[in-house]
């Protein structure tokens, strides 16, 4: 039976500083951080030592190269936050990497946090410096230039990874029908105009690969469990754009998490493999009206729907045989609906999707002013849909207008900001964070570790993504007042 | 790219001139009122000077 699908989102968000060409992207990114993270979180130090981006998930690992350096050598900023997120600059952006989520409403939730979370960084930075910053959560400048926003799963270790290469990627291909954030022009040296389903099809160059920057892959093959590495893996999966609907998200996370319970079952005895995946990608974010036909490795040529249909009947199967887990039939329904809406064109809860919410708002300025696509008002649209200041970003203005529906309430995000998931790991370091961080001097995502002050530092480790729950922990918690006593809890 | 790319570096595709002016009036007939209430006040908030905001905003490659 396959193990539950844990699931965090990785986002490397977009910046710039108005009228200024000249800014420091790495420093206004720690300005944001430092400014939204109280002093008692920023003193707490990223625990580096079980991070190696290099470890190949293929069974090897790739020789530091000379000269390269590691974000702690660069003393780039990196917080811990309450609710178990990891807040920090990665590769000159601001990055928010959403807690452990055990399902993909509550991934919704705390990635949608996150935006929050970015959305007050700004305001308490300009208390700090008078800049006027912008934050995207985005994936393209437009200019060839791509940032990630990157989903983990929780794999067992157990499953061979060449089942994943080839069950996943004809799935990832197409998935962009409903994950696609849309953007208007390409960047893969075309040149050519118009609207397309995917801000980050134009950059896969490859099947499967280590990187992460240059020549990306399809399949991503980092392999650096942040868990007990004898049982788990954690897919990192780059393929995906960044959402702003909440459905994109559910859609994004929950489908793949379905797949990937598959493949770890062994259910998937259809081969599906395509023809030629990397020139896919681009097929399928090319066109719009979702009627362009892959070529199937056995001579079958099927619309990335059509591809689609096949992975929902096998989900369906899959559902009901093995895995009638809670949860599932929404995803399932979900799924079924907006591939009925994709096909059907009109109206439907396709217009909930991201790229098809911003084509729609884009046609509507060009019907109105007569705007040719590679107009530049039509580009700005582009980019201030994902605006993360809510009284300007354009996805607002849709949410506001009743154009699009969100999955998660008001409340229940604002809790997220500062909160934990219950249900994961992340509420013992969460509630760890909250309780005691005067006693923490650095975490990561599988450790704490303590300076009491009257013993040697105190590394807890928390190898088990599932474990550290509120119900596993609330009352060890409560029953600690302080940090010796957790720890002698914990070791009694 | 279709339905809605052309390529602009090409020609317009010549297209049958009553189909397409057939085309424009279903267009702007579907266009409610509460679209061009919306593009209203997304005008209102959008950034000044659409060409220069686009051209200046580049980012650092990342992952």
């Amino acid at each position: 039976m396959a193990i539950p699908k844990i699931c965090g989102i990785e986002t490397e968000y977009g910046i710039s500083v108005r009228n200024s060409n000249e800014f420091n992207p790495i420093l206004t990114s720690s300005l944001l951080i430092n400014a939204y993270a109280q002093p008692a979180f920023r003193r707490v130090k990223w625990d580096y030592e079980e991070e190696n981006p290099l470890r190949d998930a293929r069974g090897f690992e790739r020789p530091i190269p000379d000269g390269a350096t590691t974000d702690d050598d660069t003393g780039l900023v990196n917080v811990i936050l309450p609710n178990g997120s990891r807040y920090y600059v990665d590769h000159a952006h601001p990055e928010y990497s959403s807690p452990e989520c055990s399902n993909p409403l509550d991934v919704v939730t705390w990635d949608k946090a996150g935006e929050y979370i970015l959305e007050r960084s700004i305001a308490a930075a300009r208390d700090i410096a008078p800049a006027a910053v912008s934050i995207y959560k985005n994936n393209s400048d437009g200019k060839g230039n791509s940032y990630g926003c990157h989903e983990n799963y929780l794999m067992d270790r157990n499953t061979p990874f060449p089942n994943i290469v080839k069950q996943l990627t004809p799935f990832f291909v197409t998935r962009q029908v409903f994950t696609g954030a849309g953007k208007v022009g390409t960047e893969d040296g075309s040149g050519a105009t118009g609207f397309q389903i995917s801000q980050r099809a134009d950059f896969f160059e490859v099947e499967v690969g280590l990187e992460t920057t240059f020549k990306r892959p399809i399949i991503n093959t980092r392999d650096e469990p942040h868990a007990d590495p004898e049982r788990f893996r954690r897919l990192h999966v780059i393929v995906g754009d960044a959402n702003m609907s909440e459905l994109s998200t559910y859609l994004k996370v929950g489908t793949t998490a379905l797949v990937l319970k598959m493949i770890e079952d062994e259910f998937i005895t259809d081969d599906l493999t395509l023809a030629e995946p990397v020139r896919g990608m681009r097929i399928v974010s090319h066109d719009p009206t979702c009627t362009a036909t892959l070529e199937l490795s056995d001579g079958r040529a099927l619309t990335a729907i059509e591809l689609q249909w096949e992975y929902l009947r096998l989900a369906r199967k899959y559902v009901q045989d093995v895995d009638p887990g809670e949860g599932n039939e929404d995803v399932l329904e979900r799924w079924e609906a907006i591939l009925e809406s994709l096909e059907s064109g009109g109206s439907g809860p396709r217009e909930q999707l991201d790229w098809v919410a911003k084509m729609s708002l884009m046609e509507a300025y060009r019907d109105r002013d007569s705007l040719e696509w590679d107009h530049p008002k039509l580009k700005l649209i582009d980019l201030q849909y994902h605006d993360v200041d809510r009284t300007k970003g354009l996805y607002w203005k849709l949410v506001r207008s009743g154009k699009i529906d969100r999955l998660v309430s008001e409340e229940r995000v604002e809790w997220a900001v500062d909160h934990p998931p219950e249900d994961t790991r992340a509420y013992f370091r969460g509630e760890c964070l909250r309780r005691f961080s005067p006693r923490i001097v650095a975490a990561s995502w599988d450790a704490l570790i303590f300076d009491t002050g009257d013993e040697p530092l105190r590394k807890v480790p928390t190898l088990d993504p599932l474990r550290g729950t509120k119900e596993g922990v609330q009352s060890l918690l409560d029953a600690s007042p302080d940090a010796s006593t957790l720890l002698r809890n914990l070791s009694s | 790219m279709s339905p809605s790319g052309e390529q602009s570096k090409k020609p317009k595709p010549k297209k049958d001139e009553e189909q397409a002016k057939a085309e424009e009036t279903t267009k702007a007939e579907s266009r409610t009122e509460d679209v061009d209430e919306l593009l209203d006040e997304i005008d209102s908030v959008l950034e000044a000077n659409a060409e220069e905001f686009v051209r200046s905003y580049i980012q650092k490659g990342g992952q």
